[in-house]
C-alpha cells in the first residue's frame, strides 16, 4: 500500500519525497508505543543478579542458614548449655557425655523402652553431654550476628568518615587520609587479637552485663570500629571524589542544580553500588575474623558456641569424633563462600563499570 | 633516578617507620590495661621472674619512663624474659620457632608464585574452555576458605582418614601437608590475578604485533606477554607475605608445628604477656617492612605508574 502511495522520483534531485510527510497509520502508530515498563537502575541490577545461577543458590543457602539459626533453637527440646546428664540432686550420668549421632542416654533409653518418644540428638552430644547440634546452630547465630552488626559499624563509620574527607577535600582530606594511611598499614590481626587478649581480661575482671554479653564479642566490635572502617573510608572517599570532578556533575550544576540536587541524583546513585557491594564483602571478613579469633582460643565465653571455637575444640578428638570438626568447618565454608560469591555477583550486577 | 621516585621512596620509608612505631606503643600501653601490667599479669610470676623484670623496666617508675626502657630495649633487640617459661628470654623463643616459620613460609609462598602463575598463564590462554572453568571454580572456592577450614580438612584426609603424612608437624614429612595447606589460599589468589592481568595484556597491540611478526606463540606468551602480565602478581608479594604469617599461627596449632605461630598461641593462652608483645611487635614490623620493599619494587619495576 505504502508503495503506491509514493510519487516516482528522479533519482538525484533534491526534491523531498512526500511521502515521509505523511499522516501515520495506525500500524505505525503501535510500533511507537512503550510496550515495557522502563527500567531502573536497580531493577536492572536485580534482573542480572537474578539470572546468575550461582548467586541464587548461594542466596538460597544463606536464606536457609539463617532461618535455621533464628528459628529452630524457638522449639528445639534441648538448649546449647544444657549437660544432659547433670540432674541436679542426681548423680552425673556419664552416659549422656560423646554421644555419637542419634544415639541416647542411659535414661532415655529408659523412656523410649516404655514407649515415650525423645527426640534424638541429631549429632550426638559433646564431652560434657550437651546436644551438638544446638550448638552448632547457636554458634551459627552468633557467627551470623557478628558479621551483620559488624558490617553496618563499618558502613557508618566508614560512610562519615569517607564521605566527610571527600567533600571537605584540600587540607582536611590531606590529615584525614594520612590517619587513614597510618591505620590501613597497621597488621590487622595482630592489633586485633592484642586486643581481644587485652579486652577479655579487662572487661572479664569489670564483670556485670559486658561479661555475659560475651567480652569477645565486644571487643571484636570494637576492634572493627577501630581498624576495618578504613578500607570502607577510602573507597567511598575516592568514589565521591571521582564522582564529583564528573562532566554529568558539572553539566547539571551549570543548569542550576541545587547541591541537595547533586547529591541525590547524582553523587549518592554513583555510590550506592560500591557502598552494597563493600557491605556484602565485608559481612564474610567479619564472620571470617570472630571464627579465626574462636579458633585461636579467644573465642566467646565457654558455654557459648561459636562455630570457631566449636571446631578448635573438635580438634583435640579429632581421631574418633571427626565429625564434630567436620561440621562446623563445613557450616562455616558455606557461609562464607555464598556470601563471597553472593558479594562478588552483586558486584557484576550493579557496578556499572564492569559492564562491557 | 627521578626526585619523584625518591620523594615517593622517602614517604613509604617514613609512614614505615611511623607504623612500627605506632604498633609498639599501641601494644605496650594496650597490654597495660591488663590487671596486674603485662610484667607481672594477674599471676603470680616467679621469684627470679619478677627480680629480673623489676630491674629491667623499674616496675615501680612511672608509666613513660618504663615505656621508655622498653623502647630502649626494643631497639637492640631485647624484649625482657618470658613470664611462663622459666629462665628463657623472649628474643630466644622468638628466634627459634621463627626458624622454622620461616622455611615453612618460604617454601609455601614460593610454590603459591610459582603454581599460581603457571595456573593462571593457562587459564588465560585457554581462555573459556573447560580447563579455564575448572581452575577458576576452584581457586574462587579456595579464595573464599578460611586458612583453619582448609587446614582442618587437609588433616582428616591426609593424616586421619588415609594417614599418609604424620598429624604432626615435628618431623620434615609432617611439614608437607602444613605447608601445602598454607600456600593454597594465596596460590589461588594469584591464580586469579595472573589470569586477569594475562588477558588484559594479551589483548594490546604489541602483543598482535608479535602474533604478525610471525612469532611462536610459546615465545610471545613467555617473552612479551607474562613479564608485563607478572606487575600485578608482584603487588600482592607483601600482603601474601603478611597472609602466610598470620594463616601460620592456625596453621601451626592445627599440625602442632612448633613454629612462631604455635607458640605465640600458646603464649595467649597461657597469659604470657612479655612473650605476646614482643611476638606481636616483631610480626607486626616484618609484615610493615615486607609491604614496604615490595611497594618500593613494584614502583622501581613498572615505570608508567605516576607517583601521585
Amino acid at each position: 500500500m505504502q508503495k503506491d502511495r509514493r510519487i516516482k522520483r528522479k533519482p538525484f534531485s533534491f526534491h523531498l519525497n512526500t511521502a515521509d510527510f505523511l499522516l501515520a497509520t495506525e500500524e505505525e502508530k503501535a510500533q511507537q508505543e512503550i510496550m515495557r515498563e522502563s527500567t531502573s537502575f536497580f531493577k536492572d541490577g536485580m534482573k542480572r543478579l537474578l539470572g546468575n545461577k550461582i548467586a541464587v543458590i548461594c542466596i538460597v543457602i544463606v536464606t536457609i542458614i539463617t532461618l535455621i539459626a533464628i528459628f529452630v533453637p524457638m522449639f528445639y527440646p534441648y538448649d546449647y548449655s544444657e549437660q544432659l546428664g547433670v540432674i541436679p540432686g542426681k548423680q552425673v550420668d556419664p552416659s549422656y557425655n560423646n554421644l555419637r549421632m542419634f544415639e541416647y542416654g542411659k535414661t532415655e533409653l529408659e523412656k523410649k523402652a516404655n514407649g515415650e518418644k525423645v527426640f534424638p540428638h541429631i549429632f550426638g552430644t559433646d564431652n560434657m553431654g550437651r546436644d551438638y547440634f544446638i550448638r552448632v546452630v547457636y554458634g551459627t547465630r552468633i557467627s551470623l550476628m557478628v558479621g551483620l552488626f559488624a558490617s553496618i559499624l563499618v558502613l557508618i563509620i566508614g560512610l562519615l568518615y569517607g564521605s566527610i574527607s571527600g567533600y571537605a577535600g584540600g587540607k582536611v582530606d590531606l590529615i584525614m587520609m594520612r590517619i587513614v594511611d597510618v591505620i590501613y598499614s597497621l597488621p590487622d590481626m595482630l592489633i586485633i587479637i592484642l586486643l581481644s587478649v587485652v579486652l577479655n581480661t579487662t572487661l572479664t575482671s569489670l564483670g556485670g552485663f559486658l561479661a555475659r554479653l560475651g567480652t569477645n564479642m565486644i571487643s571484636i566490635f570494637i576492634v572493627f570500629g577501630l581498624l576495618y572502617w578504613v578500607s570502607m573510608a577510602r573507597l567511598i572517599r575516592g568514589q565521591i571524589l571521582s564522582v564529583k570532578k564528573q562532566e554529568f556533575v558539572l553539566a547539571a550544576k551549570s543548569i542550576g542544580a541545587s547541591s541537595s540536587r547533586i547529591i541525590k541524583k547524582h553523587l549518592l546513585p554513583n555510590c550506592i553500588s560500591v557502598i552494597i557491594i563493600s557491605t556484602a564483602l565485608q559481612i564474610p571478613s567479619a564472620i571470617f575474623t570472630e571464627s579465626f579469633l574462636s579458633f585461636l582460643g579467644l573465642g566467646v565465653s565457654d558455654p557459648m558456641p561459636s562455630l570457631g571455637s566449636l571446631a578448635s575444640n573438635a580438634l583435640s578428638g579429632i581421631y574418633s569424633y571427626t565429625y564434630r570438626l567436620v561440621i562446623p568447618a563445613v557450616t562455616i565454608l558455606l557461609i562464607v563462600l555464598s556470601f563471597n560469591l553472593i558479594g562478588d555477583a552483586l558486584r557484576d550486577a550493579f557496578d556499572p563499570k564492569l559492564r562491557n | 633516578m627521578d626526585s619523584k621516585l625518591a620523594y615517593y621512596i622517602l614517604k613509604r620509608v617514613l609512614l614505615a617507620i611511623v607504623t612500627v612505631f605506632l604498633v609498639i606503643t599501641i601494644t605496650f600501653f594496650v597490654m597495660n590495661a591488663v590487671p596486674g601490667g603485662p610484667f607481672l599479669g594477674e599471676k603470680a610470676v616467679t621469684e627470679a621472674v619478677m627480680k629480673a623484670l623489676e630491674a629491667k623496666y623499674g616496675l615501680d617508675k612511672p608509666l613513660g619512663e618504663q615505656y621508655l626502657t622498653y623502647l630502649k630495649g626494643i631497639i637492640t633487640f631485647d624484649f625482657g624474659p618470658s613470664l611462663k617459661l622459666r629462665g628463657k628470654e623472649v628474643i630466644d623463643i622468638i628466634s627459634v620457632g621463627f626458624k622454622t616459620s620461616a622455611k615453612i613460609g618460604g617454601i609455601a609462598a614460593v610454590l603459591a608464585v610459582i603454581l599460581g602463575v603457571t595456573l593462571g598463564s593457562i587459564a588465560a590462554i585457554k581462555r573459556n574452555k573447560f580447563t579455564d572453568k575448572t581452575i577458576m571454580v576452584l581457586s574462587t572456592a579456595f579464595v573464599a576458605t578460611p586458612s583453619f577450614i582448609i587446614a582442618s580438612f587437609f588433616l582428616i584426609i591426609f593424616c586421619v582418614n588415609y594417614q599418609i603424612f604424620p598429624a604432626r608437624g615435628d618431623t620434615t614429612a609432617g611439614l608437607i601437608v602444613p605447608i601445602i595447606a598454607l600456600s593454597l589460599y594465596p596460590m589461588s589468589y594469584i591464580t586469579r590475578l595472573t589470569r586477569s592481568s594475562m588477558l588484559e595484556v594479551l589483548g594490546q597491540d604489541y602483543i598482535r604485533t608479535a602474533r604478525a611478526k610471525g612469532v611462536k606463540s610459546s615465545k610471545v606468551i613467555f617473552k612479551h606477554a607474562l613479564k608485563n602480565a607478572l606487575i600485578p602478581v608482584l603487588t600482592y608479594i607483601g600482603p601474601m607475605l603478611a597472609y602466610i604469617l598470620t594463616g601460620s599461627l592456625v596453621v601451626e596449632r592445627i599440625f602442632s608445628v612448633p613454629g612462631l605461630g604455635r607458640s605465640f598461641v600458646n603464649s595467649i593462652t597461657n597469659r604470657d604477656y612479655t612473650l605476646i608483645m614482643g611476638t606481636t611487635i616483631f610480626l607486626a614490623s616484618l609484615i610493615v617492612i615486607l609491604n614496604l620493599v615490595t611497594d618500593i619494587l613494584y614502583k622501581l619495576v613498572d615505570p608508567r605508574i605516576d607517583f601521585s
